[in-house]
């Protein structure tokens, strides 16, 4: 089962490997991951996608709980929550081929940041699901590049991670 | 976290802080090598005489002799040591410490900090590489946070699940011209880190409630018990009951050997009794053991088929690991113990007395079949079990016992019978050749007039024989007991039962050393025991130099075996008893 688990954690040095080292030392997978600082300076905080049984993933969150680093986490999957994530894409259009890409953009409310002659550079935030989907729409065109976050989220309604 | 106003604070240098830390942290003595990037500190420790620092050999056995010390005490050992090849060195000791769960503080030097990431002359990552075998680590950016950093790592190494932390320190850090106000923190509280203690009640009443109702129970305790100081209470919870209890290699002394109750060590080496009381029992309490597969015997799928299981542990993640517990209890053992013991006393139901009886009766036939009776001695060859009774019998049974890792470290968990927590000092995780001298060492600091013998093979021997020399400088009267069985016997039994008898590297007789000559110049005394009949006045000869360091030669049967033995991928149930016999 696919699982977002957001993670609190001291922002010092060593924080992030301690985490990432943690899933190869222990033979788990990480799909994606993002980490950035919080409001507060003290923290960071990391989402990543991981996936297993229900053993595994309580396996995981008791042992990043272990992590002196970690201060607080959870499972968004457990709950109602959103996620969103950003894809930055670099395809080939000429002719014909332009109009029909900025008309697939504007289905899936994407923007053109940058173009030229040939290409067009498109920004597309949404749920891992919805940029694939974006994927597939436009899997005639050649895509020259593709630069993803990695999923994001937070919890619905008043439900915080926070301390 | 609190502090003294800093205004009247002493202005010290990094390297003056961190011994003030040290000796404020209570610490009495350090094991430790010194370098170049340590050599501020070094200067810092000539400078004072309240934390004793202990020159070892070799920087494995500066972390051996502290866990060793740990262990025996339940205090944290500390190291220190170098950059680069000292930190390295120190890696399979905290990798040791880590897998048993030992409170270590490491302290390892490091290059200055703008020359660190350059390839420096000793430059390791020292974090990066013990960061998959510490509870944690912590690198010193200036001088004025070592005593904040010493708090942590203690308040860390000691508490919960214990385990090595490493502080590690910039030499420019410690650098004598640079002084800042010393403050040592009386408290330390940590947002992102705090110790489980009492556990849950609803989870002890129905523990205590399956207890009462099993019909065929059994307790199974570990080195948790040992090290969160709960040998005690699981004594007196196991007498309230009077239920069958078996001990971990770790956990061995957590129960008294010597009473009827205890039905010897469980697991790939445990008796035919407590392997056989696992696989039939009904309930099973588990104590601050983990489920390690030398327990389980690999397949757990297999394991106690018919149990329900409680399991209690201060750490969330060793629960429902391996083995799924039906009622998990996180918290310290020793709490969640008087817990049970008052709620058992609380409430009405009894163990039901016959039916206990059936169950008694059942393990004492299990019993007869005597699993660890000695072969007889063949072509005048003396067993090595034998030299293991004969060496409780004249400690008392109440020595600190260090082991290596073969078949003399199982001889010495299945025969010398542990009454008391901390007597018995193994490396069981990681199965570490060469802990035991250097483990007996931290013992011996930590106990100077208590008895310290270290229960050894030669192949393992040889991996730390060079603190022989730490030994006579510190005048240690450690009793090396070395069953010699010119091999790696351990290997070679392996080799026998699954190879076809093809000794590949593990035999090497031709070329051992003369051990009597080579402790003789290390200026110690050299025994050596060839014949069964010498084996008594030897021995006592050995235990009667009470002040000298002796090494005991002692030539054993090269063809024993380690028995019972779990039967691979089988139940607990399934074992061979002896090269003729399986169950
Ligand atoms: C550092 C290390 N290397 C290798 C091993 C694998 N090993 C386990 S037991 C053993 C043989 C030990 O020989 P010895 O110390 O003579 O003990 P014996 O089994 O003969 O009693 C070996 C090589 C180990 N446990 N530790
Ligand atoms: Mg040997």
């Amino acid at each position: 089962m696919r699982r977002i688990i957001s993670i609190l954690m001291e922002n010092e040095p060593g924080a992030l490997s301690r985490v990432v080292g943690l899933f190869s030392q222990r033979n788990y997978n990480i799909d994606s991951l993002t980490v950035a600082p919080t409001e507060d300076q003290s923290l960071s905080r990391l989402t990543l996608i991981t996936s297993g049984d229900e053993a595994r993933i309580e396996q995981i969150t008791k042992h990043l709980n272990r992590i002196i680093d970690v201060v607080k986490l959870v499972d968004l999957t457990g709950g109602a929550h959103i996620e969103r994530e950003l894809m930055l894409i670099k395809l080939k259009a000429t002719g014909a081929r332009r109009a029909e890409v900025l008309r697939t953009v504007e289905i899936f409310r994407g923007q053109v940041v940058d173009q030229t002659d040939s290409t067009y550079s498109i920004q597309l935030t949404g749920t891992s699901e919805k940029l694939d989907g974006f994927l597939a729409a436009i899997s005639d065109c050649k895509v020259l590049e593709v630069a993803r976050t990695g999923v994001t989220g937070i919890s619905r309604g008043t439900k915080v991670l926070a301390i | 976290m609190t502090g003294e106003r800093t205004e009247q604070a002493e202005l010290l240098s990094g390297g003056e802080m961190l011994i003030r830390a040290l000796r404020d942290e209570g610490v009495k003595i350090i094991f430790g090598y010194p370098g170049g990037a340590v050599l501020h500190i070094y200067d810092a420790i000539f400078h004072q005489d309240h934390v004793e620092h202990i020159l070892v050999r070799h920087e494995q056995a500066a972390t051996h002799a502290a866990d060793g010390y740990a262990r025996a005490t339940g205090k944290a050992g500390v190291v220190l040591v170098t950059s680069g090849p000292g930190a390295t060195n120190a890696i399979t000791g905290i990798a040791t410490a880590y897998m048993d769960s030992v409170p270590l503080v490491v302290i390892s030097g490091q290059v200055e900090s703008r020359m660190v990431g350059t390839d420096a002359f000793q430059e390791t990552d020292m974090v990066g590489i013990s960061r998959p075998i510490v509870k944690h680590s912590f690198i010193a950016r200036n001088a004025a946070e070592i005593p904040l950093l010493v708090k942590k790592a203690f308040h860390i190494a000691t508490t919960g699940r214990p385990g090595p932390v490493v502080i590690d320190i910039p030499k420019d850090t410690t650098d004598p011209r640079v002084k800042a106000p010393y403050v040592y923190p009386s408290e330390i509280s940590m947002r992102s880190y705090s110790a489980p203690e009492k556990g849950h009640p609803g989870q002890i009443r129905k523990a205590v409630d399956a207890l009462l109702h099993a019909k065929r129970p059994m307790l199974y305790s570990g080195g948790g018990v040992i090290q969160g100081n709960a040998a005690e209470a699981v004594t007196r919870l196991a007498r309230l009951l009077g239920y069958p209890i078996t001990n971990t290699l770790m956990g061995l002394g957590g129960f008294p050997a010597s009473d009827p109750q205890f039905v010897g060590m469980l697991g790939m080496h445990g008796t035919y009794e407590a392997n056989m009381a696992m696989h039939y029992c009904d309930v099973l309490l588990c104590a601050g053991a983990r489920f390690d597969d030398r327990v389980t015997n690999s397949d757990v799928k297999k394991f106690c088929p018919d149990a329900t299981v409680v399991h209690i542990d201060i750490d969330p993640a060793s629960i429902s690991k391996t083995v799924t517990a039906d009622i998990p209890i996180v918290g310290a053992v020793a709490s969640v113990f008087e817990d049970m013991i008052a709620e058992i006393e609380r409430s009405k139901a009894k163990p039901d007395a016959d039916t206990l009886k059936i169950w008694w009766d059942q393990i004492n036939r299990w019993r007869e079949k005597d699993s660890l009776r000695i072969p007889e001695p063949e072509n005048g060859l003396i067993k090595p079990q034998q030299v293991v009774k004969l060496v409780h019998e004249m400690t008392g049974g109440d020595a600190y016992v260090s082991s290596d890792v073969g078949q003399h470290q199982m001889f010495a968990a299945q025969y010398y019978g542990f009454d008391r927590p901390r007597r018995w000092i193994n490396s069981g995780g990681l199965g570490t050749m060469g802990f035991g001298l250097p483990a007996a060492m931290g013992a011996q600091f930590a106990f100077p007039d208590a008895v310290s013998v270290c229960i050894t093979g030669e192949g393992s021997f040889l991996m730390n024989m060079q603190e022989f020399a730490t030994c006579m400088q510190y005048q240690l009267p450690i009793k090396v007991i070395c069953l010699n069985n010119q091999a790696l016997g351990m290997v070679k039994q392996w080799q026998d039962m699954q190879y076809g008898g093809r000794y590949s590297h593990s035999t090497y007789a031709e070329s051992l050393p003369d051990f009597v000559k080579l402790t003789e110049s290390f200026g110690h005394v050299g025994i050596r025991i060839s014949r069964p009949e010498e084996l008594r006045d030897k021995l006592t000869e050995c235990f009667a130099l009470k002040d000298r360091l002796v090494f005991v030669d002692v030539l054993v049967d090269p063809d024993e075996h380690v028995y019972p033995m779990a039967i691979k991928g089988g139940a607990m149930k399934d074992m061979i008893l002896s090269k003729t016999e399986r169950t």
